[in-house]
């Protein structure tokens, strides 16, 4: 088990250490540099741009803006090129905002994924198992943005709710019930859209999983040996088909940040997604730089979480 | 006579159960019937696909459905009719009066559970007993089964045993409850030979110990001539012949018997080219008319390809579905 942490922990940081080269390359070799934002601005005359390029230490060779940046990053300097604020601040602020986002849509997307998977799984062929399959295949072939301006008309025609951003501009100073209500509102719609498509697909696979549980020799033989169906399913199919969720459930950290960059884009919800999205846009390097090493450090946590939970539930992997 | 009709634990009546496909239906099991008396071991032999294990599940309810379907028949255990049963009636039956052993003992357990854990759930669903006699009995029966260290061997999983150690755990399982019958279902097909010979020599000290009837299902004449009191032989969703062990092997009388018996190894044929059956089973969903057999048959006669024969009483419990052969029985 020791030994087990001390090894991943070295190949995850070789591994770590490759994808910071990587992506640092493949973000320097884009054509179009930070200095090249606006061409055809009047102001950027070429000595102006050489003074950024110089400024931004884009004129050093990649080793040295490579060893620039990460020391920066781990000495906690690092500051965006656009506006000038700390990068770890700019995410931690956005973090926050898309956090309860992330939260409910992933406590939706799994506790309604689960139940439907299962369900339809058990009564195969059943009015259940029709519409889940046909209301899941009709949710995952609808384009994202198409059903959200659907969900957005809906809601707000129907039900007078404020949608876009994260609070109604202007209610700062509403009694605290009132801005409580506000905030609720703007989060439901967001959090529903990035869940439906979630249990759409998650469904599916819970469903597949199940089925090919079901049919296993050693199912049969716990109905051979006079176990009530709902045991059956419960105890000895369900555990099996639950193994390679566990497997995702580590993988869903990554998620925390490049998640919903289409979801934000829509409801103008100044979270990660849109963050990232934006720095891209603006050639923000360290802030582009940024949120790939924090993924990449993310789904690095998320698989060792995988690895140690499945030990944990599969008594045939021994790490 | 009358001692032998109150003998009987299961009697089988013209079992039929389909699959039904979305054009075809395929008639795996096509009106078989047997009996299996109290304490006896019964053979039922035959080639793969030809409805054996079908057969043994349809007794039991564990047929996925649909697509099965018993179409008709009956299967009176005790008195009482197994395919009218509903399944909570069913659920006390199984493991408890009629317990089943599966070919496959790589995947008849469920890995993720302890072999203790297996076994003591088998014995808690039908009886209440304290913990400590569950985790007593469990041991006992491992230990019966011929486990060594059983009291450490409840808290291994499955993988962690040999194909013959788990084998040799799902036949505890299947003892747990002592129930009147066990259905065994080519149990050592998957096992090498001499792992098999040992479980066939404890399912026959256990069968006298434990005073129960085994159903033995297995394609394997072998195992038929070390274990069987009588044999059924089927071909095609039905049965073709049935005999006591002895007569079969001595006097066999269905043309697919002999042919089958002619396809052994035996030290006097050694060297020689062995027999083989011409042709392939028939799929149950395009069945021959007639006797199912005739297409591959040697003895067949023009009403065989029309008329499906009734089983002939030869005396001595030894019946034929053949109208062509006599007894006594030429030698192939």
């Amino acid at each position: 088990m020791l030994s087990f942490i001390g090894r991943s922990l070295v190949q995850k940081l070789i591994t770590l250490f490759f994808v910071a080269v990587v992506s640092f390359l493949i973000i320097h070799l884009a054509p179009g540099e930070p200095s090249e934002i606006d061409p055809l601005n009047p102001k950027f005359t070429p000595e102006i741009m050489e003074r950024m390029r110089q400024e931004l230490n884009l004129d050093k060779p990649y080793h040295i803006q490579f060893y620039l940046f990460y020391r920066d990053l781990f000495t906690g300097k690092t500051v965006s090129w656009k506006d000038q604020r700390p990068v770890m601040a700019k995410i931690w602020e956005r973090f926050l905002n898309s956090l309860p986002l992330f939260i409910i849509g992933t406590l939706l997307t799994w506790t309604f994924s689960f139940p439907l998977g299962i369900g339809s799984a058990i009564n195969r062929g059943s009015p259940l198992d029709k519409s889940t399959t046909f209301f899941a295949y009709m949710l995952i072939s609808i384009p994202g943005f198409f059903f959200a301006y659907i969900l957005i008309i809906l809601f707000v025609n129907w039900l007078h709710v404020p949608v876009i951003g994260m609070e109604t501009f202007g209610f700062s100073n509403a009694p605290p019930l009132f801005q409580i209500m506000d905030r609720t509102w703007h989060t439901v719609l967001p959090s529903i859209l990035g869940a439906t498509a979630g249990i759409a697909v998650l469904s599916r696979y819970v469903r597949s999983q199940m089925l090919e549980i079901i049919n296993q020799d050693y199912v049969r033989t716990a109905r051979a040996k006079g176990l009530p169906t709902e045991t059956v399913y419960y105890r000895h199919a369900l555990r099996n088909a639950l193994l390679p969720f566990v497997t995702m459930f580590g993988l869903i950290l990554p998620g925390l940040i490049g998640g919903s960059v289409i979801i934000e884009s829509i409801f103008a919800w100044p979270g990660m997604g849109r963050m990232a999205y934006e720095a891209i846009l603006a050639r923000d390097y360290p802030v582009i730089l940024t949120v790939n090493f924090i993924s990449a450090v993310l789904v690095l946590v998320g698989t060792f979480i995988s690895d140690i939970l499945y030990m944990v539930v599969d008594p045939r992997i021994k790490l | 006579m009358d001692i032998q009709t109150d003998n009987i634990l299961l009697d089988v009546r013209d079992l039929q159960v389909f699959f039904r496909g979305d054009r075809t239906i395929a008639r795996a099991v096509d009106g078989v019937s047997f009996q299996v008396r109290r304490q006896e071991t019964v053979c039922i032999v035959g080639e793969s696909g030809c409805g054996k294990t079908v057969t043994a599940l349809a007794l039991l309810g564990l047929l996925p459905s649909p697509p099965a379907e018993i179409a008709g028949g009956q299967a009176l255990f005790n008195g009482r009719d197994l395919l009218t049963l509903e399944e909570a009636a069913l659920q006390s039956i199984r493991g408890r009066k009629i317990a089943m052993v599966f070919q496959e003992p790589m995947t008849s357990l469920n890995p993720l559970f302890t072999i203790g854990n297996q076994i003591e759930e088998a014995i808690r669903i039908h009886n209440r007993l304290a913990l400590a006699e569950i985790q007593e009995r469990c041991i006992q029966l491992l230990t019966d089964v011929g486990i060594r260290d059983a009291h450490r061997r409840l808290a291994d999983y499955p993988h962690q045993l040999s194909g013959g150690q788990r084998q040799r755990v799902m036949i505890a399982m299947a003892l747990a409850c002592e129930p009147d019958l066990v259905i065994a279902d080519e149990p050592t097909t998957a096992l090498d030979v001499t792992v098999q010979s040992r479980i066939l020599k404890l399912l026959r000290d256990l069968k006298e110990r434990h005073h129960m009837a085994i159903q033995y299902i297995t394609h394997d004449l072998g195992v038929v001539s070390s274990i069987a009191d009588r044999v059924y032989v089927m071909y095609a969703g039905m049965v073709v012949e049935e005999a006591t062990a002895g007569e079969l092997f001595n006097q066999p009388g269905h043309p697919y018997t002999q042919a089958l018996l002619a396809a052994l190894p035996t030290r006097e044929k050694r060297g020689q080219r062995l027999y083989n059956i011409a042709g392939n089973v028939p799929h149950p969903a395009y069945k021959p008319a007639g006797c199912p057999f005739h297409p591959r048959c040697r003895y067949r006669i023009t009403t065989c390809e029309t008329d499906l024969p009734d089983m002939v009483d030869h005396g001595n419990g030894h019946l034929v579905r053949c109208p062509v052969v006599d007894y006594p029985l030429e030698e192939l």
